[in-house]
């Protein structure tokens, strides 16, 4: 029997391994529901599959009542619309400081100091401040979003702008570069890959602070139905919501792994 | 000052084309260098050797632009040496020389588009069908034609080394700085790679610099030989004494005793005598 430390799962037993606490977990929910919802059958907290399906199908497929819309769908949109756009604008502001403060010790210098500090301001502390400068419409949303996770891609991204090796940069100038065409042609191509990276890291964040958002104050959205339902202890639609999020999330994480696999296929160090 | 006697060599003119003027290098209390005073002509392959840390790279790097001298004055073609990198001295480190993100093609090209005015460099129509034209023949010179659609990644060290060489030639440097090109390659890389810069000095009429700590290395390549060394000790302040240049041999016109000293000299050692 070798040592615990020296045993690897061949591919079957992988696969069997990881989705073992799945299965685990779901028939552990239907035993819990089939439990309780024998004892009493209007309980709410945990319900059956059955449940969750009509409750899921009530707000994709059907039209509300109310407005005509496809609820779900709708929330989707409206809060995919919000994080893209919130990301968007972070990614960028952040790539562009980044890049700089990274590239130029005199950009370093002056910036730096101020980044810090604007990194640990808890971006939900000023939500009231950006209700009462940008309204409660979607500005102060997606402005949420941005402030929230544009200190750590800028911090992120100057970090690994500082990564590239010295000789890189000296190299080309030696080949005759002046800065902006080392900054275009040596630096940022380097660091775009670093950029999807820190989107990825940073949209877990990213989700946090667009489901608060849509909590405290909006009409539609993933984290507006959520807690609304959350008054009528709706289980039923809550449990499938938050399961969409999570598949939403995970499908946005592979997508950018992927696309940066297929634009970057120098990244790949050997 | 010069001894060499080369075919490969030209005398140009009278005036060095680099002239080394009592450079001091010392940080604080510190002196890495003192009393640098050397000239050297166009065409020379100076090898430099010594035991790390004896100021040869922080020499090299003077010349490059990235550190500046204490005292003294370097002058290239009679005017201070810039201090900061430029398209006169190209150089080859022993490693990061090159771009990942570029394709072997794409480093040569990118330093032909280097070498025009502009935000981005990049070139377009005729000028860059001319670039690829001359990238790829230098790329033929340095052996990697085969490999131009390959990113660095993909490369061994070797092969590495030569398109940086290559990057480097296109630049058409005055004078070309190697820093311990080849310190990371196998001993039979090296020797292809020994065959070729030499060639490529002939034919391009160079002026090479070179750091190894390869002794044998400096002594096969180089038509002069430079050892780092500190002149005097101090052994109660080691760093109160700076490395001047106590050997400066002409190659070849050195005897097997001669050879056996500045090998003990430096650590560690690194091979025989062939």
């Amino acid at each position: 029997m070798k040592k615990l430390i020296n045993q690897t799962p061949d591919r079957t037993f992988q696969v069997f391994l990881g989705l073992l606490p799945f299965v685990l977990l779901i028939v552990l929910y239907m035993v819990s529901s089939d439990a309780r919802l024998e004892v009493n059958p209007n309980d709410k907290l945990l319900p059956s599959f059955s449940q969750i399906g009509d409750g899921l199908s009530r707000m994709a497929l059907e039209p509300s009542k109310r407005t005509g819309d496809y609820v779900f769908w709708q929330d989707t949109a409206s809060s995919l619309t919000r994080l893209g756009l919130g990301v968007l604008i972070a990614a960028a502001i952040g790539l562009f400081v980044g890049v700089i403060t990274g590239a130029l010790p005199l950009f370093t210098a002056w910036v730096s100091p101020l980044l810090t500090v604007v990194s640990l301001i808890p971006p939900l502390a000023i939500l009231p401040i950006l209700f009462i400068v940008f309204g409660l419409g979607e500005l102060s949303k997606v402005v949420l979003i941005a402030i929230g996770i544009t200190p750590f891609i800028a911090r992120d991204i100057q970090r690994r702008t500082q990564e590239i090796p010295p000789e890189q940069l000296v190299k080309a100038q030696t080949l005759g570069a002046n800065t902006s065409q080392i900054l275009m042609r040596v630096v940022l191509p380097q660091i775009l890959p670093k950029l999807i990276d820190a989107v990825r890291l940073s949209l877990g964040a990213g989700w946090l602070f667009l489901i608060a958002a849509e909590a405290v104050a909006s009409t539609d959205g993933l984290g507006y139905r959520i807690f609304l339902v959350r008054r009528y202890m709706a289980m039923d639609v809550i449990l499938p919501y938050v399961a969409w999020i999570t598949v939403l999330a995970f499908f946005i994480d592979q997508g950018l792994k992927h696309l940066n696999k297929t634009l970057f296929p120098w990244n790949e160090r050997a | 000052m010069s001894m060499i006697d080369s075919s490969a060599i030209e005398k140009t003119s009278d005036t060095p084309m680099l002239q080394v003027n009592k450079v001091w290098k010392t940080y604080g209390d510190n002196v890495v260098l003192e009393g640098l005073d050397v000239t050297v002509q166009q065409g020379e392959f100076v090898t430099l050797v010594g035991t790390s840390g004896c100021g040869k790279s922080t020499f090299l790097n003077m010349l490059l632009g990235t550190v500046e001298p204490s005292r003294g004055e370097i002058l290239l073609d009679g005017k201070p040496i810039p201090n900061e990198p430029g398209a006169d001295r190209g150089i080859v480190f022993q490693q990061y020389s090159v771009f990942p993100h570029m394709t072997v093609l794409e480093n040569v090209v990118t330093s032909k588009g280097f070498q025009r005015k502009g935000f981005t460099g990049l070139l377009f129509g005729k000028a860059r069908r001319e670039a690829v034209k001359e990238a790829l023949e230098i790329l033929d010179q340095v052996g990697l034609s085969y490999a131009v659609d390959k990113y660095p990644h993909e490369l061994s060290g070797g092969m590495k080394q030569r398109l940086a060489i290559a990057q480097a030639l296109l630049g058409k440097p005055r004078i070309l700085l190697l820093d311990e090109p080849f310190g990371a390659l196998d001993p039979g890389i090296r020797a292809d790679m020994h065959a070729l810069v030499l060639k490529l000095w002939k034919e391009h009429k160079l002026t090479i610099f070179m750091v190894t700590h390869d002794l044998k290395e400096g002594f096969y390549l180089g038509t002069r030989l430079w050892v780092f060394d500190k002149l005097r000790h101090d052994e109660q302040a080691p760093q109160r004494f700076g490395a001047g240049i106590p050997y400066d041999l002409a190659v070849g016109q050195v005897d097997h005793d001669l050879y056996r000293e500045i090998d003990d000299d430096i650590q560690p050692v690194p091979q025989q005598v062939a």
